[in-house]
């Protein structure tokens, strides 16, 4: 037994209730008691148990009724309904609505040792399995890395080398070049490899949610904490936490991180317990964390701890040789999901795709090629299948809203949907941009 | 007598060699003063005609709230049949960390079984009875290592399979 498992009893009879508390607590259990259905439902909204005995026969709502709600609520619960009327047909119902087992009082002590211990087993197991899964879903394979550029060369170069160190690694480079992947990458080939690999979004979170998703939190430690939750630090535990855009982080967040880093030991929000755990730290950022450092937005300190081994992942425009490759994978894997035998690219669109300066890096070329084969109809993809080409090749303008649309459409792509470095090329004011990609209905291609 | 001590009251004829052999083992394994006298009670207010046994939970509020005292663990020592309402027998009980327990050797002996009559065994059975649940009343719950005594035991057998001393874990466990 790794933990202390709980139980609630839930009988009208006090004597029945003592008897069970007495008996269950010399056993080292958790034990709670309700004298009702209702009493024992609203417990059970604000805690969790590992295992319900309930009495069929109550006042009020019966066990039956009660078993189906809290299966309803919480399909893993265990509950053993007790009875002193037993009938096979109440027994055969109360199986049949997922109850653990069914007793008749007076119990056996022997049958009911019994039957807590299997229950406590079978808790055991699932805790294990839950525990398994979450290592197992987070192990990846690293195939998505393509490419024989002298520059990808580099960086696997230095991945191969980084992994099997225990060194802190901040992986720059634009956006949609692949650093998840990259960190992944130096996951899966270090001996961290069978535990799990962590990614935390720094930039999607506010500075709250990212302290109780990194330390994790304590039941009822804010509005809406019902039950306690692990952090990400917590569940790297022998792995690897990667914790992407971390220049957005805030000064406070940069303090407690540091603090964390370098004791590898933290508190859940809301709790007092320290809690230890042996993880790798992995970051990533596309802006330039040194110069932050000279402004003053980013710690110095911190950026030192972090910094041990720094990878640059250049942008898909310093390293055009891979892009063949590169389309070659994605027509691939994109129709092989999509049960499509392989189709060949035109070379005049190959050509035209690596002329691009492409400022969304592989991701845009990613979702080009994804498109092209979602849309295109031949057995080729030709150049009208991009989307880069279509207005302009295959249906030439006509009108001076269509010139528009096309050029904001354009332009757009070429800065990545900056809206502000757009605004600033077609020398109009944000305002104006946003009322034209309004009017013109446009979306960035992986939102269509 | 304001000292820390144990006191085991008989209820019922008990043989008095076997009390002696019982409060001597006792003081061993508690080290502290071990006394015994007769008690008198009238069980039948205890009795449950349906179940023709005794009621546990009665016996041991009655021993916690008319004979104990708060300067010793009192044990009363029954021959009757006892039981708790949700279990079908019990062979005694105590209050976690309280003042009293209960023990019986109704369900102890050999010929309950329809083996040959061991008054060795006997007891050793209840002996073990008997520490286990005064090791209750100082706090002590069920213990995995099957040798202690402090192991939890539902049937005679199991009862067998332990020794009369509590484990090492379990001392360092009642000193803290």
């Amino acid at each position: 037994m790794t933990r202390k498992i709980s139980i609630l009893i839930v009988d009208d009879e006090e004597s029945v209730r003592d008897s069970l508390y007495s008996w269950f607590i010399e056993d080292c259990y958790r034990v709670e008691c309700a004298e009702n259905a209702k009493v024992a439902l609203s417990m059970l909204e604000s805690e969790t148990f590992d295992i319900i005995l309930a009495d069929i026969k109550m006042p009020g709502m019966d066990g039956l009724e009660m078993l189906r709600r809290i299966k309803a609520i919480r399909k893993e619960s265990i509950v053993i309904v007790m009875t002193a009327f037993a009938t096979v047909d109440t027994a055969v119902q109360a199986l049949k609505d997922g109850a653990f087992d069914y007793v008749t009082k007076p119990f056996d002590p022997d049958d009911l040792s019994h039957l807590i211990r299997n229950a406590a087993k079978l808790i055991s197991l699932s805790d294990e399995n839950e525990q398994l899964k979450e290592k197992v879903v987070m192990l990846e394979n690293v195939e998505d890395l393509i490419g024989r550029s002298a520059a990808i060369r580099q960086v696997l170069h230095q991945v191969e080398s980084v992994a099997q160190s225990n060194s802190s690694v901040i992986i720059t480079g634009e956006s949609g070049t692949g650093k998840e992947l990259i960190a992944k990458a130096i996951h899966s080939n270090s001996p961290r490899k069978f535990f799990p690999l962590v990614s935390v979004h720094c930039g999607a979170l506010t500075e709250s949610l990212l302290e109780s998703e990194l330390f994790g939190h304590e039941k009822g430690a804010f509005t809406g904490a019902m039950y306690h939750r692990k952090g990400r630090f917590e569940m790297a535990d022998s792995g690897t936490i990667f914790l992407d855009e971390i220049a957005t982080i805030s000064t406070k967040m940069q303090i407690e991180l540091l603090r964390v880093l370098e004791t590898k030991r933290f508190v859940r929000v809301g709790g007092n317990k320290e809690i230890t755990s042996d993880f790798r730290v992995i970051c990533a950022t596309n802006k330039d964390l040194k110069n932050m450092v000279e402004n003053g937005t980013f710690r110095e300190d911190l950026f030192y701890r972090l910094n041990v081994v720094n990878i640059h992942i250049p942008p898909l425009r310093e390293r055009t040789e891979d892009i063949p490759l590169l389309v070659e994978y994605f027509i691939k894997k994109y129709c092989t999901s999509m049960n499509k035998p392989p189709l060949p690219i035109d070379q005049a669109a190959l050509r035209r795709l690596e002329e691009l300066s492409f400022p969304g890096n592989v991701r845009e070329l990613e979702n080009m090629v994804e498109r092209a084969i979602v849309i295109g109809s031949g057995k080729k993809i030709q150049l009208k299948d991009l989307p880069v080409e279509k207005t302009l090749i295959e249906n030439p303008a006509e009108s001076l809203d269509d010139h528009e649309k096309n050029h904001i459409c354009q332009i757009l792509v070429k800065y990545d949907w900056n809206i502000s470095r757009t605004a600033k090329a077609l020398k109009v004011d944000r305002v104006t941009l946003y009322n034209k990609i309004k009017k013109y209905d446009l979306r960035r291609t992986e939102e269509k | 007598m304001n000292q820390q001590h144990i006191t085991l009251i008989s209820f019922g004829y008990f043989r008095k060699d076997l009390l002696e052999v019982v409060a001597g083992e006792v003081k061993n394994q508690y080290s502290m003063p071990v006394f015994f006298r007769e008690g008198h009670l009238d069980l039948s207010d205890f009795y449950d005609p349906a179940r023709r046994q005794y009621n546990g939970n009665m016996l041991l509020k009655h021993l916690n709230t008319e004979i104990a005292s708060d300067h010793a663990k009192t044990l009363g020592l029954f021959s009757v049949d006892l039981f708790i309402p949700i279990l079908t027998y019990i062979f005694g009980q105590a209050a976690l960390n309280g003042r009293t327990g209960i023990a019986s050797l109704y369900r102890l002996s050999n010929e309950r079984y329809g083996m040959d009559p061991d008054d060795k065994l006997l007891l050793e059975r209840f002996t073990k009875e008997v520490i286990h649940e005064l090791g209750h009343t100082f706090g002590l719950v069920h213990c995995s290592i099957p040798s202690c005594v402090m192991r939890s035991s539902t049937y005679v057998e199991d009862i067998d399979q332990k020794e009369q001393n509590l484990c090492l874990h379990c001392r360092e466990a009642m000193v803290k």
